[in-house]
């Protein structure tokens, strides 16, 4: 490793520290944002950690993140918490590697909409089993409060990031990189694109279950709609687009300001929150096309121009 | 925007709202989060927002409330959590740390509630809640000792329709015959759980059951089928938009069944609006007491306050909470939410829903379960304890 490695590594670890004292202030109202912050890094990182590099937008984070959260509520009866979440880390997993080699070979708008289908398919299914069952209501019952949450969702995010940094140096991520500007080529070099791009499904899939594990004991009792929210898809989404996919810091510094947005529109316009939430997308996507990211590369690179001119 | 508009936007907001908290310094602050957008909001429109909206113009039409000898107003400051637990929580802690709530109400539905319900235990805040239905009524109050049910369990609300259906069997009004389908989604999921059992149980018989999807359109097939299967009783555990289908595919098919029974919002005041002498006879979950004083005053009051009238379940369910935090602050005469939680939980109260007095499992155990369309109006015909329950007619067709 280069010393810049090592030096980056340094200052994450450091914000990791900063960020983990959150819950030290005691503010009910501060750690609840936290968790609302944690969960989107995590779910936008590795949302980019696919979609970054191979241009493919998926919409199914709300399908992981709901069978997560029902390996959770189904299983909390039966076996320990700690058990459960790598448990719905290969539930998920598994499931989106089934549905990477079914998909991943069409390309572009087919498997958006594909994705799109997913959440709500998973959802049909799980009300379906339900029904067959006759089911009685999920509660998750623990003693787990949102400083524990935000504790554990901090925890899977720098996991993600160690695991992305991993990928961006390894073979992996440059096989993903050549696929992005362009497939055939890949391909022609011997690349097997179904392969790579299937992995890095799994890992956004494997971790968008953990958080929906990680989740349910928040929400204690547990519906389909509110497990398979298509909102959350769409969130993570335009958070990650907001950052900017190019870097893998991109998602977190979209992910804070969208939040705080968000979190200032919904309490001063309570009555007018999806109006103002249309207007900043259109905002981002008009004065923004790169995101966070591309703004400041440009900004960089403006910078350079001048000293180089000077 | 050009940056200095910008900055006197801001400014100008910053401004009314630091002259908003100047002024509220007297004032007490009633926090309130529910739906007012997602799949809940329009529920939320008939039974939550109304009736908060007419108990503060009526306290402070009367003065505020006396807070230990001194007058004081209500502020109400309104979130909306989109149906979404994860803004629910969230906005009940901005309500108790950002804007300084002297009250929260409890929020809309069965999971809102139980999602914020470790916020309020640990806020301290008493969360008497009167839109949740749920069987996990012991475990919840034993966790969040300060969380209060009204509307009460549901297992309740099924197993007292099938216990209707043989009561007008018993008395040979009806035959053996039961239809039976359910939406396919949480609560209606549920309901069939426990109605199933007990509607073979008490000797009836299945002669069709079916469920189908939230959302579905198109309820012909169902109601066909169920013609085709000639029941002496229908039952759908519905939610509202399928309530409003099936009974509008039964007419237009005109079903001929003698007792015929779907779920959540048949006890809307829009069910008779849209129906009209149609619905006389449908017998659906919840009901009251129309003929008592109480009530009768507290529809003519809701429907002067907003314009609507009141729906005959919830609605009465949340206006009476509202009533028991009122007379809990005054009579302790302190907002000190520990002193009043444990008055809630010594004291019985009248409410425009009659007595009120929590078990030890902070339970109400006396509520409507069942009522009936019955001359205009939504009467209860089964309870669990409450006083004014009306004999059940048959449905003799849709005209």
């Amino acid at each position: 490793m280069k010393t810049q490695d090592w030096k980056n590594l340094g200052w994450s670890a450091a914000l990791l520290v900063v960020a983990a004292l959150l819950p030290l202030t005691n503010d009910g109202y501060l750690i609840s944002l936290g968790v609302s912050i944690a969960m989107y890094t995590v779910l936008a990182t590795s949302w980019a950690l696919f979609s970054g590099p191979t241009h493919y937008i998926s919409l199914a984070t709300a399908a992981f993140f709901g069978i997560g959260t029902y390996v959770m509520g189904s299983g909390i009866e039966h076996l320990p918490y700690w058990v459960l979440l790598p448990i719905a880390g290969l539930i998920g997993g598994v499931i989106a590697a089934l549905v990477g080699l079914a998909t991943l070979r069409l390309s572009g708008v087919y498997f958006v909409i594909f994705t799109l289908g997913l959440a709500e398919m998973t959802r049909q299914a799980v009300t379906w089993y339900q029904n067959q069952t006759g089911h009685k209501g999920t509660y998750v019952l623990t003693e787990l409060t949102d400083p524990d949450i935000y504790w554990q969702l901090l925890g899977l995010a720098a996991l993600v990031f160690l695991l992305g940094w991993a990928i961006g140096r390894s073979k992996l991520g440059f096989a993903l990189r050549i696929i992005g500007d362009d497939e055939d080529v890949a391909r022609h070099v011997g690349i097997n694109t179904a392969l790579s791009k299937i992995a890095l499904f799994v890992v956004s899939g494997a971790t968008a279950a953990i958080v929906g594990a990680m989740i349910a004991p928040r929400y204690i009792y547990i519906e389909p709609a509110t497990a398979f929210t298509p909102m959350l898809s769409f969130q993570v989404v335009i958070m990650a687009l907001l950052g900017g996919t190019g870097r893998l810091w991109g998602p977190l510094v979209g992910v804070i300001p969208f939040t705080l947005l968000w979190e200032a529109i919904s309490s001063s316009f309570p009555n007018q929150t999806t109006l103002l939430l249309g207007l900043s997308f259109l905002a981002i996507v008009y004065l923004l096309p790169g995101g966070f990211v591309g703004l400041y590369d440009r900004l960089r690179g403006r910078a350079k121009k001048r000293s180089a001119m000077a | 925007m050009k940056r200095r508009t910008f900055f006197k936007v801001t400014t100008t907001l910053a401004a009314t709202l630091m002259a908003g908290a100047a002024f509220a310094q007297d004032n007490i602050i009633v926090g309130a989060v529910a739906p007012k957008t997602g799949p809940l909001a329009g529920g939320a429109a008939v039974t939550h927002w109304p009736n908060i909206k007419l108990w503060v113009d009526e306290v402070n039409a009367r003065g505020g409330l006396n807070v230990g000898g001194e007058q004081r107003m209500l502020e109400v400051i309104e979130y909306d959590d989109q149906t979404n637990p994860a803004e629910t929580i969230k906005a009940v802690q901005r309500l108790a740390t950002q804007d300084n709530a002297d009250i929260i109400l409890a929020p809309y539905s069965t999971g809102l509630n139980i999602a914020a319900a470790p916020i309020f235990d640990r806020l301290g805040f008493p969360q008497i809640t009167s839109s949740a239905a749920t069987d996990q009524i012991g475990e919840l109050s034993g966790q969040f000792n300060d969380m209060f049910f009204l509307l009460g369990r549901s297992t309740d609300l099924a197993e007292d329709a099938v216990e209707v259906l043989s009561d007008l069997r018993e008395a040979g009004e009806i035959g053996n015959r039961v239809a039976m389908v359910n939406v396919a989604d949480a609560f209606g999921i549920e309901l069939m759980a426990v109605a199933k059992p007990a509607v073979e149980a008490a000797g009836f018989e299945l002669v069709y059951e079916t469920s189908y999807p939230l959302g579905t359109q198109d309820l012909s097939p169902i109601m066909k089928a169920v013609k085709g299967a000639d029941p002496d009783a229908f039952v759908a555990w519905s939610y509202p938009p399928d309530t409003f289908g099936l009974t509008e595919q039964a007419m237009i098919e005109e079903l001929d069944v003698k007792a015929f029974y779907t779920a959540v919002a048949t006890a809307f005041p829009a069910f008779a609006g849209r129906f009209g002498a149609a619905a006389e006879g449908v017998m659906g979950i919840g009901g009251v007491n129309t003929a008592s004083p109480e009530f009768m005053d507290y529809a003519a009051r809701h429907e002067a306050a907003t314009g609507a009238k009141p729906d005959y379940w919830a609605s009465g369910m949340m206006y009476a909470s509202l009533q028991i935090l009122e007379e809990a602050i005054e009579t302790t005469g302190t907002l000190d939410m520990a002193e009043v939680t444990q008055f809630i939980k010594d004291n019985a109260f009248e409410t425009v829903m009659g007595t009120i007095d929590f078990d030890d499992q902070n339970s109400n155990t006396a509520y409507w379960t069942v009522g009936q369309w019955q001359g205009g109006e939504f009467k209860g015909i089964k309870e669990t304890g409450r006083d004014g329950a009306v004999e059940p007619i048959l449905k003799t067709g849709w005209e």
